[in-house]
């Protein structure tokens, strides 16, 4: 296989804990940390891995975003991957919007497997790379905690509700990352200097005659409603007899 | 009016109760008229479950040899195919729903609407975004069909009182043949399904090993408890990737929750927190499990595990 295509997004870094905006209008992201959706940096560690082994000549990072999405990519390539493109975008992307302009992508870059991550942790969709497949008429296998490759098909285990299930698909195909795939690499500082040089486009959406879709409006973001702290109990016996109480136990 | 069509989730012969669910939230769209629709190679048994489900007025079987396994690039097309009937397409949050419902609505030209938690009207949805800690109140814009997942916590299974119509129906649709089934190998050892089971009882990284979890097992069996574990218990590999709890692996509502070890990170917490009750037991007084539990017990596990046993026998 020749190429693989990686998606990444630039997200609020996992360690932030998020606070919705007084006013309701979204969730306060002003001087807060941002980095790569770490199942999207589990989906590049998975094509690098794949390169390094020799199942694959080149990755391919992409990314939709504002400009300092920059900073993602150019993380991406100092962990490794060979060349980046940035689809520049200052508003809010739906998903079918990002599939539509990832499939623009792939009919010009031509993968053997576009990787992506199962799902963003800032919306929590779960969505595009499904969508990717559909509109690409390709196979999808999401949630893959593992992922064989054997000449033209791709053999992917994932994690599903019922346990692990194992499917064969065609490639190309789409795949989704769970948490288990792999565990990232870190960034080297002598990398970051070579990323520096390493090649990163960036086009319009325009470019790419992609109209952003307006399917899902936010009307609103609120805080969640807050458990109560409740009882300190002092014995085993005493947790047992208030369960008892409230029937929770026989 | 609303017609909602619901992707059914049935396995072994057996509607998963996340259907039954996605039955409640349809139900809460005014004037909802309600289907579900089974694809498999065959629904007969399933379609019985659906029909008995309160509020349903068909269900629709789509048995076919191609649908044997619930693949999304399969049965995708056939969705999207009959989609045109209805103004609603939901599918559970299980990852059944949450693999195929995307390609569904891909296929008719709309993005979705992930893990709907609460319907304000036949528009307008309220769901979580990052991890639980925000929730996001959405209006699909008009005209637009609605192709949503439910996010099974938040609703009710639906009574088995009703008795809905069963057809058997037929689909054209262009079948893909690049994606295979290979095999599906399952932990399950009798206990309960963690999504469904009245009484989880879950071990965190406290456990120190995965003979361990055994203290679990034995108080879970005399509870008819279900057995989860937190993420970084998993990863320890104490215990088996589909019984890891949180917002990255199941997110479950059961009737009590004890939580036995578990610190309780951000994402674990985001799992349990629609349910009735919550019991911590960790030796750390500190930990910010204690902040949303109903009943805290400050102790060793190793300690406390025994006791409960022989309280509960």
């Amino acid at each position: 296989m020749s190429k693989v295509m990686v998606c990444i997004k630039r997200v609020v870094d996992y360690n932030v804990r998020v606070r919705v905006k007084p006013d309701g209008s979204g969730v306060i992201t002003d001087g807060v940390k941002m980095s790569i959706n770490p199942f999207d940096e589990i989906a590049l560690e998975e094509a690098l891995r794949m390169r390094e082994r020799g199942a694959a000549t080149e990755v391919v990072a992409v990314s939709i975003g504002p400009a300092d999405a920059q900073q993602q990519l150019r993380t991406a390539l100092a962990m490794g991957a060979d060349r980046a493109v940035l689809v520049q975008n200052d508003g809010a992307i739906e998903p079918l919007t990002a599939a539509r302009i990832f499939l623009k992508l792939v009919e010009k870059e031509a993968p053997g497997l576009v990787i992506l991550g199962k799902q963003a942790i800032d919306d929590d969709n779960n969505q595009t790379g499904q969508m990717l497949a559909a509109l690409w008429n390709r196979p999808q296998a999401t949630f893959a905690s593992k992922v064989e490759l054997d000449g033209k098909v791709a053999r992917v285990t994932r994690e599903v509700d019922a346990g692990l299930e194992t499917l064969e698909v065609d490639l190309p195909a789409v795949l989704t990352t769970d948490l288990r795939l792999n565990e990232p690499r870190y960034v080297k500082l002598p990398d970051i200097m070579k990323a520096k040089k390493k090649p990163l486009d960036t086009v319009t959406l325009e470019s790419l005659g992609v109209t952003p879709t307006n399917d899902v409006k936010v009307l609103r973001t609120d805080s969640p409603p807050q458990r109560q702290k409740g009882v300190l109990v002092k014995s085993a016996a005493e947790l047992v007899e208030a369960l008892r109480k409230k029937g929770l136990v026989a | 009016m609303s017609r909602v069509l619901i992707v059914g989730e049935h396995a072994s012969g057996r509607l998963n109760a996340s259907t039954a669910k996605c039955v409640t939230c349809a139900a809460a769209i005014p004037g909802a008229e309600l289907a579900i629709a089974l694809f498999g190679d065959d629904t007969a048994a399933p379609a019985t479950d659906a029909a008995r489900l309160a509020g349903v007025a068909r269900v629709l079987r789509f048995d076919h040899a191609a649908n044997t396994h619930a693949l999304a690039a399969v049965i995708a097309p056939q969705v999207a195919a009959i989609a045109a009937d209805f103004t609603h397409v939901l599918g559970p949050s299980t990852t059944f729903g949450k693999d195929l419902m995307p390609r569904v609505a891909a296929l008719i030209g709309v993005t979705q609407v992930s893990d709907i938690m609460a319907v304000e009207s036949a528009s307008r949805f309220r769901r979580p975004v990052y991890a639980g800690n925000a929730i996001l109140t959405v209006e699909i814009t008009a005209g637009r069909k609605v192709v949503a997942t439910v996010r099974t916590a938040s609703f009710e299974a639906a009574p088995s009182s009703g008795s809905a119509v069963v057809e058997s129906r037929k689909v054209e649709a262009s079948i893909p043949t690049h994606t295979r089934f290979v095999s599906l190998s399952s932990a399950d050892a009798g206990r309960p399904d963690l999504q469904s089971a009245r009484i989880v009882l879950s071990g965190g990284r406290a456990l120190g090993s995965s003979d361990n979890f055994k203290l679990l097992y034995s108080i879970a069996d005399k509870l008819g408890a279900a057995v989860g574990a937190s993420r970084a218990a998993v990863d320890a590999g104490y215990a088996a990737n589909d019984m890891q709890v949180g917002q990255t692996g199941k997110i479950i509502a059961p009737d009590l929750y004890i939580a036995v070890g578990i610190s309780g990170a951000i994402q674990h917490l985001t799992g349990i927190k629609d349910a009735r009750t919550i019991v911590a037991i960790n030796k750390d007084s500190e930990a910010p499990i204690f902040e949303i539990a109903d009943y805290g017990l400050v102790g060793d596990l190793f300690t406390v595990l025994p006791e409960l046993e022989k309280l509960l026998s």
